[in-house]
């Protein structure tokens, strides 16, 4: 079996990476290069930067990011359901209520526990 | 023979990828290697026609899982994402013996799909769409599909409870 | 499989067609804009640099490249300069399984109009998205920038939590036509635009598209009142180009996708395919600046809690209706 109707997307990805390589390329030989101690500084509004950019930053994205995982799990799920839907009817109906109620437990408690809010 | 070309290329830059990831001193980097391991590996699952299971390679773990850990390494103050050079005490022997186990498992499976090269295919993997994939998730594996969402639950709870032992909100941004 | 050469040439010349009208489509979308918001604020807009300023996207082009490419000294090298290409990248091939038209015949060959059409379509969509805040968040980390830092992680986060009601709202569609493949769903439409029977999912998905694609007012990420440029802070030249160009494109796709999705796709009467999907597309597109003319930014605990607490709700909602409706009709009671 031949994946043939993905080929177009591959020579597309080549196409798109190739083009942003490029311009990457050019404007490294066109531009000027005139580099100062100042220029390179890390933009600060025009302070002298304080401490190390790499800061420390709140455990929030990180619930985000967990959170996001199990949702988008779950999303995975609905996909193949969607499709083939049609063809189960009311056990698809079931199946889905039940799934969808099981989340939605967990997505309440989170809420209710303060884990969606962003402070 | 121009599949197995696209399949050499992939799975050389997979391996390389790989083994970058486990030799790479900058955690930052490995991550991203894995990314690219990742996208390989989708590669490789089109060309095995199992379409679906390489999106979802792609969504949840290139796009969701990898996110979580550049997350996770950016929080490493700036110092610290260059790996130190320490190793555990007894961490080469038990290596060494962990990856013999590894390949043997591998090559037991190998060895299985070998004698199994002759057969044909499973019908599934001739159709190899979503449809196939969905007929028999929500038949034969509903069971197990149920499951997945009560283990998410569980997941959610671990989530919840993270957040709530760990510093207060108001914290630095 | 042997290599057809004349089906390879073709793919290989639709790809550059794909990539460079792109090009072009971004180019005339930054006059298209400004244009319209110097209408919208009562002002004229560029008109000095050819008729009706149509050459000023020319001369910006120019511009960019002619200026100073630099890497600021703290930066991470070769992440810095990956990290716009992951971004431009990733929405130029987003567009891959965007149908803009039936097939037509030319030189005695069927072409079709559109680069590929694979059985899980619209996931590959979602998944070529999904790569793309990688350009973002390390963007902003390679900079050494406490406005990139910052900048980037709010964007990921944002695009993160955006990307789960834009695929949820679309299950419903998927439902309708039964098919994940963008070309299977235009022609489900063939009777009735899914925006009639889905218009939930057409609104969720819509926002969802909007801050997927960083766009006011959900353009968080360059809030400029308090992070300057947000994650590209510290880019120049053509590397502020390229993530200049990302966004841009990625609102041509999102604007491209509602009309596949929900508004019917190519077809319409009287007109060619592809002309009618020009027009939808170019009354998406004036949607997309209509609302960065109207609407203030959002704050950013809003921004989050409006997709986790508001659209993931309804578009699970939205599934659950569109099943229940399904198979009560399908039972034969309406």
């Amino acid at each position: 079996m031949v994946p043939a109707d993905f080929l177009p997307i591959l020579v597309l990805i080549i196409v798109a990476v190739g083009m942003s390589a490029i311009a990457i390329a050019l404007s490294a030989l066109l531009g000027p290069h005139k580099s100062t101690p100042t220029k390179l500084m890390p933009y600060e509004s025009g302070m002298v930067p304080v401490g190390d950019a790499r800061l420390r930053f709140s455990i929030r994205f990180f619930v985000v990011a967990i959170l996001f995982i199990l949702f988008d799990v779950e999303a995975i799920f609905f996909y193949p359901w969607a499709v083939y839907f049609r063809r189960l009817g009311l056990f698809a109906l079931i199946q889905i209520v039940v799934f969808v109620g099981i989340l939605f437990v967990g997505y309440f408690y989170a809420w209710r526990k303060g884990a969606l809010e962003w402070e | 023979m121009f599949e197995l070309i696209l399949f050499v290329v992939f799975a050389v830059v997979a391996l390389a990828a790989a083994i970058g990831v486990v030799a790479q001193r900058n955690v930052l980097y490995s991550a991203l290697l894995l990314v690219l391991n990742f996208i390989c590996l989708a590669a490789l699952y089109v060309l095995m026609n199992a379409q679906f299971v390489a999106v979802a390679q792609i969504i949840v773990y290139a796009g969701a899982v990898m996110v979580l850990f550049l997350f996770t390494v950016m929080l490493l103050p700036g110092k610290r994402i260059e790996v130190a050079g320490r190793r555990l005490p007894g961490q080469t022997p038990l290596a060494i013996l962990l990856a013999l186990a590894l390949g043997a498992v591998l090559l037991l499976l190998l060895g299985g799909s070998l004698v199994a090269l002759g057969r044909p295919a499973h019908p599934a993997i001739t159709v190899g769409n979503v449809q196939a994939l969905a007929e028999v998730l929500f038949t034969r594996y509903i069971w197990a599909f149920e499951a997945t969402g009560v283990l998410l639950l569980v997941a959610v709870a671990g989530v919840v409870h993270l957040l709530r032992s760990g510093p207060r909100p108001g914290a630095p941004r | 499989m042997s290599i057809d050469w004349i089906e390879l040439i073709i793919v290989v010349v639709k790809a550059l067609i794909v990539a460079f009208g792109l090009l072009i489509g971004f180019a005339y979308l930054t006059w298209f804009e400004r244009r319209l918001v110097g209408r919208f604020q009562m002002r004229i807009g560029p008109n000095r640099v050819g008729p009706a300023g149509l050459l000023q996207p020319v001369a910006d082009a120019l511009k960019m490249f002619f200026k100073e490419d630099f890497v600021p000294g703290q930066a991470d090298k070769p992440l810095f300069i990956m990290a716009p290409g992951i971004a431009m990248s990733a929405v130029l091939i987003s567009f891959a399984v965007v149908p803009v038209g039936p097939s037509i015949r030319l030189f005695g060959r069927e072409i079709t109009l559109y680069l590929a059409d694979v059985n899980v379509g619209m996931l590959v969509v979602i998944a070529v998205l999904s790569l793309g805040v990688y350009g973002i968040i390390l963007g902003g980390w390679a900079s050494n920038n406490k406005y990139s830092l910052l900048g980037g992680l709010r964007g990921a986060a944002q695009v993160i939590s955006y990307e789960l009601p834009y695929g949820l709202s679309l299950v419903g569609v998927f439902m309708l036509a039964g098919s994940l493949s963008l070309k299977d769903i235009v022609e489900a439409q063939a009777r009735v635009p899914f925006i009639v029977l889905q218009p939930l999912a057409a609104i969720v998905f819509f926002f969802a598209a909007v801050a997927e694609a960083n766009r006011s007012p959900f353009d968080l990420v360059e809030a400029e009142n308090e992070l300057v440029a947000g994650y590209h802070t510290e880019y120049s030249s053509i590397k502020f180009a390229l993530y200049f160009m990302a966004e841009y494109i990625s609102m041509i796709v999102a604007s491209a996708l509602m009309v596949t999705l929900f508004l019917g796709g190519w077809q319409g009467p009287f007109l060619p395919g592809i002309v009618w999907f020009f027009i939808k597309l170019v009354f998406m597109l004036f949607v997309f600046v209509w609302i960065r003319a109207t609407w203030p930014r959002i704050r950013y605990d809003r921004l989050m809690a409006w997709s986790w607490k508001l659209l993931v709700p309804l578009s699970v909602a939205n599934i659950l209706v569109t099943a229940g409706a399904l198979v009560l009709r399908d039972m034969g009671v309406f």
